[in-house]
């Protein structure tokens, strides 16, 4: 190929022109690398896994070194942690906050209660939000420490590196 | 607090039906639904009992140990703050005449707790400013805490909203 | 899909314009503190009448515990006020231990009060730190959660869990503190007390956090009672009701503190008696530790207490005469636990919590119904916002210190 004999390899999948400011590299990449790098959550508390969820926002975890910043309106965010048990009056209302969000839009079902159900397998509850939102990354625990939370939001970060094919109208 | 039981049995004799106090934690006092809230009205006014602590539905279907008809039981955990006296009013309701009488104009604490009663187990609080349902949505069917209720509801009886949104998605994802 | 925004009250009649104004605030709101949501009726920006609507968070733990037995459904009471959660499981085994006619030890009692506290505090600073925020004060937020990271380290070091804890067990606590856990405790409640200084510096005197609080959803005393305020909202209002104090449970008998009253009964008063809370929790878990070692060795779970599975059935042998020979023995049915019912009431950091309980003999309980303080604060939210601004509202709901999985169970 050309391209490789005249270029130089400076990262994986990245490749600069010798002496040029020129990098040449797949749009892709450049598009994930900009949506991992400033993932932003809406601030959708629904039980106890808020709790936690804002405990890692705040001081001692400090989610803002990961670009990630809670945004307090669907329309302006990116990931929809479903923190805590949802319950069937609640499915609608948590289904129209993740209609609201532009695309591309990613779930992370907090907690054991957004998983599965958890302890409550009862009339009210909702055996995981999964019946009615497609989940990227599910978190267990109940609640879930903010440690975990951080490697869910990290894992997403890694699948949005990998993706390809999903969201853009450049794809179709 | 003795005094005041016997004071009360004397005065309302055709209100209270028995008074409890072996074996109990709280003097409990079961009474008839008529002339209730003649004899809460005083217990406020005139006994100074200004704090309803609690009131909820119990539902006695095939309890073990049960000596009486009817099938629900309204309990009131009345308190008094100035005298620190505590008391247990029952009153039973049988399921064909599910009602009983509203103490929300007395104390407005008792709206929620009328309502959350109504929603949980159908009986109907007559002098209620806003009945309706407060923790399940507003077409929801049953009563929850009802012992025939069950625990878990089958996906064919879930509530029609719900069962929706489900068939909506698993559809969008079946395209 | 059911209508999000429905008027549900339109009998209003105005005569100054056509028709009255309405607007939906939550369930998605961050200010509201979970899953609330509150429809607003509106004459320009004043609230004329409000209409809370709970429910969102109703997960039927009443109906859940009926079907588990008794040491399970502590578990559940972890998931109602996720903030304090040893405080609701105190209530559950208080009113269980009634049932069981269990004699708690002294010891057990003396680290149950510290747990309380401590979830006390944990719960008035994250109040701090939402209220602040809601009010729009951001670094008492991360001063708040700063401290708060710290005794919860000190949860995990008890217990193993951060949030939900079920370390009190019927009968007693889970397990013993050790010492490290005791020398880190007295190491907080040495800092602690500065701590609540700083907190103060940042907003006691702050023009816009007395702008937003004096004077603001104000409830005289007769009233507060009536609706059914417990805890530090009553407290505000001037009415020194505490169920420490009126009807003391575990080892608040012998500690000494004092109740903190507020006068005019508005959001700063209700603000100061939080803050004095804070103080008094403090000087109580101290004076619990200092009474520890007198309790060394002792036992932290009565020796009857029922194991973590009760059994379903229990049987025990009748002897009955033979009627050849000597007896025979008969196998015959015995009650689990004893028949009968309870009510206990704790002040839980955020007003009353009561449980009531009824027995009928096996080992799940008939009927287990929790009063809540939230739900009773939040049906008091439409007489307390009438005639104040959408933007107090806010500070309303974060006075009352509600928490929804409390209100809606």
């Amino acid at each position: 190929m050309g391209i490789e004999k005249e270029t130089i390899e400076v990262a994986p999948g990245i490749r600069q022109i010798p002496n040029t400011p020129v990098f040449i590299t797949v749009i892709d990449k450049v598009i994930n690398w900009a949506r991992a790098g400033s993932m932003w959550p809406v601030t959708f508390g629904l039980a106890c896994c808020a709790i936690e969820m804002m405990a890692t926002g705040a001081s001692h975890y400090d989610l803002d070194r990961f670009g990630i910043i809670f945004r307090a309106s669907p329309r302006q965010s990116d990931v929809l942690i479903v923190a805590g048990t949802v319950t069937k009056k609640m499915a609608p209302v948590v289904r129209r906050v993740y209609d609201q969000m532009p695309e591309p839009k990613y779930v992370i079902a907090m907690g054991s209660c957004a998983c599965s159900g958890g302890v409550f397998r009862t009339y009210s509850t909702v055996q995981g939000c999964d019946q009615f939102l497609p989940v990227d990354v599910y978190v267990p625990g109940c609640p879930p420490r903010p440690e975990a939370l951080l490697y869910g939001l990290l894992t997403l970060q890694q699948k949005i590196k990998s993706e390809s094919k999903r969201w853009g109208f450049w794809r179709r | 607090m003795e005094e005041l039981l016997q004071e009360l049995q004397e005065k309302f004799s055709t209100v209270i039906l028995t008074v409890e106090t072996a074996k109990k934690d709280l003097p409990t006092l079961i009474c008839k639904r008529e002339g209730f809230l003649e004899f809460i009205k005083y217990l406020k006014e005139e006994k100074g009992f200004d704090y309803l602590i609690d009131l909820c539905g119990v539902d006695y279907l095939n309890y073990k140990y049960k000596n009486f008809e009817e099938r629900f039981e309204v309990v009131y955990h009345l308190y008094s703050i100035p005298n620190k006296h505590f008391l247990r009013i029952k009153v039973r309701i049988s399921e064909s005449d599910c009602w009983q009488y509203s103490v929300t104009p007395l104390y407005k604490t008792a709206n929620w707790f009328e309502r959350e009663c109504y929603d949980m187990f159908g009986i109907r609080f007559k002098g209620h400013p806003d009945l309706r349902r407060v923790l399940m949505p507003p077409d929801w069917e049953g009563y929850p805490l009802r012992k025939d209720y069950p625990l878990f509801l089958e996906p064919e009886k879930d509530w029609e909203p719900y069962k929706e949104l489900v068939e909506k998605y698993q559809k969008e994802r079946g395209s | 899909m059911s209508p999000l925004i429905e008027v549900t009250k339109k009998d209003v009649v105005s005569e100054t314009w056509e028709e009255p104004f309405y607007l939906n605030m939550g369930p998605q709101h961050p200010s509201t503190h979970g899953v609330l949501r509150i429809v607003l009726h509106l004459e320009g920006e004043t609230i004329v009448d409000c209409d809370p609507i709970v429910g969102y968070l109703h997960r039927g733990v009443e109906k859940l515990g009926e079907n588990l037995n008794y040491n399970q459904a502590i578990i559940l009471s972890d998931r109602l006020d996720y903030i304090a959660s040893v405080a609701n499981n105190t209530a559950f085994a208080l009113a269980f231990e009634k049932i069981f006619n269990l004699k708690v030890p002294r010891r057990a009692q003396l680290l149950r009060t510290i747990v309380c506290e401590m979830a006390r505090i944990c719960n008035h600073l994250l109040w701090l730190a939402t209220h602040a925020l809601d009010i729009g004060a951001m670094t008492v937020f991360l001063y708040c959660f700063r401290d708060r990271e710290w005794l919860l380290n000190v949860f995990e070091k008890i217990c193993g869990a951060r949030l939900t804890h079920s370390y009190v067990r019927v009968g007693g606590v889970r397990l013993d503190f050790t010492s490290e856990i005791i020398d880190e405790l007295y190491k907080f409640t040495e800092e602690f007390p500065n701590r609540i200084l700083d907190y103060e510096t940042l907003i006691d005197v702050n023009r816009i956090w007395l702008k937003r609080t004096k004077g603001i959803a104000v409830v005289s005393a007769e009233e507060a009672i009536n609706l059914g305020l417990t805890g530090p909202c009553l407290r505000g209002s001037g009415v020194p009701y505490d169920v420490r104090k009126f009807r003391p449970y575990d080892a608040y008998e012998e500690v000494s503190f004092i109740v903190p009253t507020g006068k005019n009964g508005d959001t700063y008063d209700r603000y100061r008696v939080r803050m004095e809370e804070l103080r008094q929790a403090n000087s109580i878990i101290r004076q619990c530790l200092d009474k520890l070692p007198e309790t060394e060795g002792q036992p932290v779970v009565a020796d009857n207490a029922p194991d973590l599975l009760i059994p379903e059935k229990r049987k025990s042998a009748v002897a009955l005469p033979h009627p050849k020979k000597g007896y025979f023995f008969k196998a015959k049915e015995e009650d689990v636990v004893p028949p009968g019912e309870a009510f206990a009431s704790i002040e839980s950091p955020k007003g009353e919590l009561a449980v009531y309980v009824v027995s009928d003999g096996s080992n799940k309980p008939w009927r287990l119904r929790i009063r809540t303080p939230s739900f009773v604060h939040i049906s008091a939210i439409p007489d307390l916002t009438r005639g104040h601004l959408i933007a107090d509202l806010v500070a309303i709901i974060g006075t009352l210190d509600v928490v929804l999985g409390d209100s809606d169970r």
